[in-house]
């Protein structure tokens, strides 16, 4: 028995089919080849799977995909616009934050709440916006810096 | 905390003689793993694809009595189920795989257990289902029947007289005279160098202490995934999360008795390795049960079962003596250091004893090293594997030296440095090497140089090593008729090697990292290609490149010579600009030409460079404890290495950042919590604490930059040594912040309030 979903994602009005076991991350992949989250533990602890639901990052393997009926939702996909990289990704890039790349999506949508929420973050409200994402290679450094480097490049500094 | 963004880049590095080299390029793969467009194997749907899940023992330690999969195989949409009997009987060779060896044998039954499983989640059977979830339901429904037997969880007791075995003929690996009887101790290897005695006798001092170091993981963030598609014309193809797609292809050959030119290994984008995605576990379940099925299956495991099931690095037990005189010489080193292999012989203690003192001039010193079994994972390496484990019990023996004799801590690391000519306890004559650069990097710092003032605050130092290898490479680069490179390589790209690969061709080519469009691909596709590990990659896969160059240029010289109607002696090359009868143009103009008029040009290296390249690393750390939670905060972090020559700087800047914080994870919270039951109580990433981004200040580096003479650029490879000194020197700050000497890892919370509360009440 699977139910239907109608949602917003990346600007586009998407309709889906889903068990209600299925969670949204798997629905993202599987249903909806939307592979930019990642599943890195699929029990909210490593924030890879992280997309905005109505304007909040959430995990989306937390999420059953049957509570996103009606819910705007942007992923790592829905980031770059009109073939523009974001400023966010612009600074991950430049700034060599990203190893092997399977944090780097939730981080990116992390970290674009965070600025969008306060443009000008501290050091420390950087590190406490994104410390629901877990990152093995870089030690966190040059991601902060991305962060830094894309707030102080905004329009508002 | 640190609340100022610190200047972290390099104050040492040489001055730019290259135009390539030395920079720092937007890597090739960057778009696509910013935009999500980077294929991880996770990310694959073949067509008609089902998928796998694995039964695992409850039981640390259990007999297998029967297995019964009738049950499962009723449920529709079951297609397929598999155990050890639907692998061919292994067969006890031991075999290379770039960075450490495996005995088939072992790795078979590590794959699937048979006879009895060893250790709580070991694999017993699979299945394939048209859908997860139902995989899943019908590993549930497969019955086994154990017979649980009794388990040891540590290396003391394991190696004890009456512990359980695990493995009834195991016979202890010696130099000495072989055991009549068989026990957990698989081998027990020994180095010495000089006469100890000798040695001990001429200290004025001699410190000797005991160190233990709990189950840590490497902890990538990508769980292990396969897809497998075993065709009816018997030749199988897997796409894998693997650091090197080779070493699988060998593996899988080995496993199933088949050549390896009927496999094809595709290396997808991986997600995190760090020496733990080398060795097989999910690919020959998902080859069998598609070869079983017809259809390509996919495994993928859970979070709790990378912890339980993966190859964590070692727990380890470890005695380290060490006298000097006055002076501040060192005169002996012993060492007996105890690692736990897991649950099959072969884990990392070679490494391990070969690490312990190899820092230091030592003139006597002798080794013990032992690898014993017991019932938990069998252990994998973990960035410098053994190496972090040593130096934690070294380098805090060496800080307690400095201080008994009143030395700077620095001081006397200086004096007893290991330098070009110090022959290391297990044989090799160190070359040119840069710990005494990094040692005077780490002085001539602001970090150093900016005294620590506070309650509660300490400020420690500590070295580290590792080899670095060679290995294995091969490239091959076409030129293309708009004067670009494409570079084909077999190095899977974990950190950006893709990048700092295409430089050393550009750079020799005189052409731009962006000319250059690296490709990694299957083992069809490109020559043998050992493991991204080792801190190899840049290093050789870097010097197959250079030399596909070098091929390139002189093919590129026949064609010009060709050309200008000249003899080829006529045509130079200079700077990537070739001249001759009077003409020049650039490398990308020529290429042009070049295309016009001749064959394509392919360039090709193949590279199997012998030896260490020998990386060395210093960590200064100031840590701040909370003498109400026995929190540790890391205030300020330093680390400085010996790169031989950064390629890229901002990777080589990242590689001694996320080494330093898994080191620092390492050091203050990560553990495997075993119940009595041989269970892991902290299977996830919640419980398993590795580092946050609100956890570390930013971490500051410098790269020393002391050419190794064995490429022609210089690089050493960078990626395993900042790991090894982020432990010892953060338990040498906790004692100047706290007076209290740790011997243990982690030193979270509890151990850390313990020990100071049982300073301050003398318990």
């Amino acid at each position: 028995m699977k139910t239907h979903v109608t949602t917003t994602i990346n600007r586009a009005t998407v309709e889906f089919l889903c068990q209600p076991r299925q969670s949204l991350l798997e629905v993202l992949r599987d249903e909806l080849s939307l592979t930019g989250c990642k599943e890195g533990c699929n029990n909210g602890n490593c924030g890879a799977c992280t997309v905005m639901l109505d304007g909040l990052p959430v995990d989306s393997c937390l999420v059953l995909a049957v509570e996103a009926e009606g819910a705007v939702i942007e992923t790592v996909e829905g980031i770059a616009k009109q073939g523009h990289l974001h400023p966010l990704q612009q600074c991950f890039l430049e700034g060599a934050a990203l190893q092997c790349g399977i944090c780097t999506p939730g981080f990116l949508v992390t970290a674009k709440a965070l600025l969008e929420k306060n443009p000008q973050p501290s050091e420390q409200e950087i590190r406490f916006g994104l410390a629901g994402n877990l990152c093995r290679c870089t030690g966190y450094d040059k991601i902060v810096r991305a962060v830094q480097a894309t707030s102080k490049a905004s329009p508002e500094s | 905390m640190s609340t100022e963004v610190a200047d972290n880049t390099s104050d040492t590095e040489s001055p730019a003689t290259y135009k390539v080299i030395g920079t720092r390029p937007v890597r090739h793969d960057g778009a696509d793993k910013v935009t999500g467009k980077a294929v991880y194997t996770d990310d694959l749907h073949v067509p008609n694809m089902v998928f796998g899940a694995f039964v695992r023992s409850p039981h640390a330690h259990a007999r297998i009595v029967s297995i019964d999969t009738s049950e499962a195989e009723k449920m529709p949409g079951v297609l397929a189920t598999c155990t050890s009997a639907d692998l061919p009987d292994p067969w006890d060779k031991v075999d290379n795989l770039g960075e450490g060896c495996v005995n088939y044998a072992h790795l078979s039954g590590n794959v699937l257990a048979r006879k009895k499983a060893l250790y709580k989640g070991h694999a017993v059977a699979a299945v394939a289902a048209t859908d997860s979830y139902l995989a899943q339901e019908a590993a549930r429904r497969i019955k086994v029947e154990y017979e649980p037997l009794p388990a040891t969880m540590s290396v003391q007791d394991a190696m004890k007289e009456d512990a359980p075995l695990l493995h009834d003929e195991l016979i202890t690996h010696t130099l000495g005279e072989e055991p009549a009887r068989p026990s957990n101790i698989a081998s027990h290897i020994q180095f010495e160098k000089g006469n100890i005695d000798e040695g001990f006798a001429a200290a004025d001092v001699v410190i000797e202490r005991e160190f233990k170091t709990a189950t840590v993981h490497q902890g990538y963030i990508e769980p292990h995934v396969s897809v497998a598609l075993w065709n009816e014309d018997g030749r199988l193809k897997i796409w894998t999360a693997t650091q090197g797609s080779f070493v699988v292809r060998q593996q899988m050959a080995e496993l199933l008795k088949m050549p390896v030119s009927q496999i094809t290994i595709v290396p997808c984008e991986i997600g995190g390795g760090f020496g733990g995605k080398i060795s097989v576990y999910e690919q020959p379940v998902a080859a069998v049960l598609s070869r079983k099925c017809g259809r390509p299956v996919k495994i993928m495991m859970q979070r709790d079962e990378v912890f339980e099931a993966t190859g964590p690095t070692p727990a380890s037990f470890m005695r380290v003596k060490l006298g000097a005189t006055k002076d501040g010489r060192l005169t002996a080193g012993n060492a007996w250091l105890a690692f736990d292999a897991g649950a099959f012989p072969g884990g990392v203690i070679g490494p391990g004893a070969m690490c312990v003192f190899s820092c230091y001039d030592l003139p006597h010193a002798t080794v013990d090293g032992f690898d014993v079994v017991l019932n938990k994972p069998k252990t994998q390496a973990y960035r410098a594997p053994g190496s972090t484990h040593v130096a934690f019990a070294t380098e805090c023996v060496i800080d307690e030296l400095a201080e008994r004799l009143e030395i700077d801590p620095i001081e006397f690391r200086l004096n007893n440095a290991a330098k070009e000519g110090t022959r290391r306890v297990d044989g090799p004559v160190y070359p040119r090497v840069g710990l005494v650069e990094c040692l005077q990097a780490i002085q001539n710092s602001d970090h150093w140089k900016s005294p620590l003032t506070g309650p509660n605050r300490g400020r420690g130092v500590a070295c580290g090593f590792w080899f670095n290898c060679g290995l294995k490479s091969s490239v091959t680069a076409n030129v293309n008729a708009d004067g670009t490179v494409t570079l084909i390589e077999g190095s899977t790209d974990i950190g950006g090697t893709r990048t700092s690969i295409a430089m050393q061709l550009a750079e020799t080519l005189g052409i731009t990292a962006e000319d250059v469009i690296p490709q990694v691909v299957d083992t069809d596709s490109v020559g043998f290609t050992d493991v991204t590990g080792g801190s190899r990659t840049t290093f050789a896969t870097g010097l197959a490149a250079h030399e596909a160059a070098l091929d390139i240029q002189e093919q590129m010289v026949e064609q010009a010579a060709k050309i200008w109607e000249c003899s080829q002696d006529e045509v130079t090359v200079v700077n990537g600009v070739y001249q001759g009868n009077g003409k020049s143009l650039p490398f990308k103009e020529l290429a042009v030409e070049a295309d016009k008029v001749g064959s394509p040009i392919v360039g090709r290296g193949a590279v199997d460079p012998q030896g260490s390249t020998n990386a060395f690393a210093v960590n200064l750390v100031d840590v701040e404890v909370d003498p109400e939670t026995g929190k540790v905060t890391i205030l300020r972090f330093t680390v400085c290495q010996d790169a031989g020559k950064a390629i890229h700087p901002s990777y080589v800047e990242g590689q001694m950042q996320g080494g330093s914080a898994q080191g620092i994870g390492w050091a203050l919270n990560e553990e495997y919590f075993y119940g009595d039951d041989g269970h892991m109580r902290n299977a996830s990433f919640l419980d398993y604490r590795m580092p946050t981004c609100y956890d570390l200040p930013m971490i500051d580096t410098i790269i020393v930059e002391v050419p190794n003479p064995d490429h022609p650029y210089g690089v050493r490879g960078v990626g395993e040594v900042p790991i090894v000194p982020p432990p010892p020197a953060i338990a040498n700050a906790i004692y100047r912040a706290t007076g209290v000497r740790f011997f243990e890892l982690p030193m979270s919370p509890p151990t850390v309030w313990n020990a100071i509360k049982g300073q301050t009440t003398g318990d």
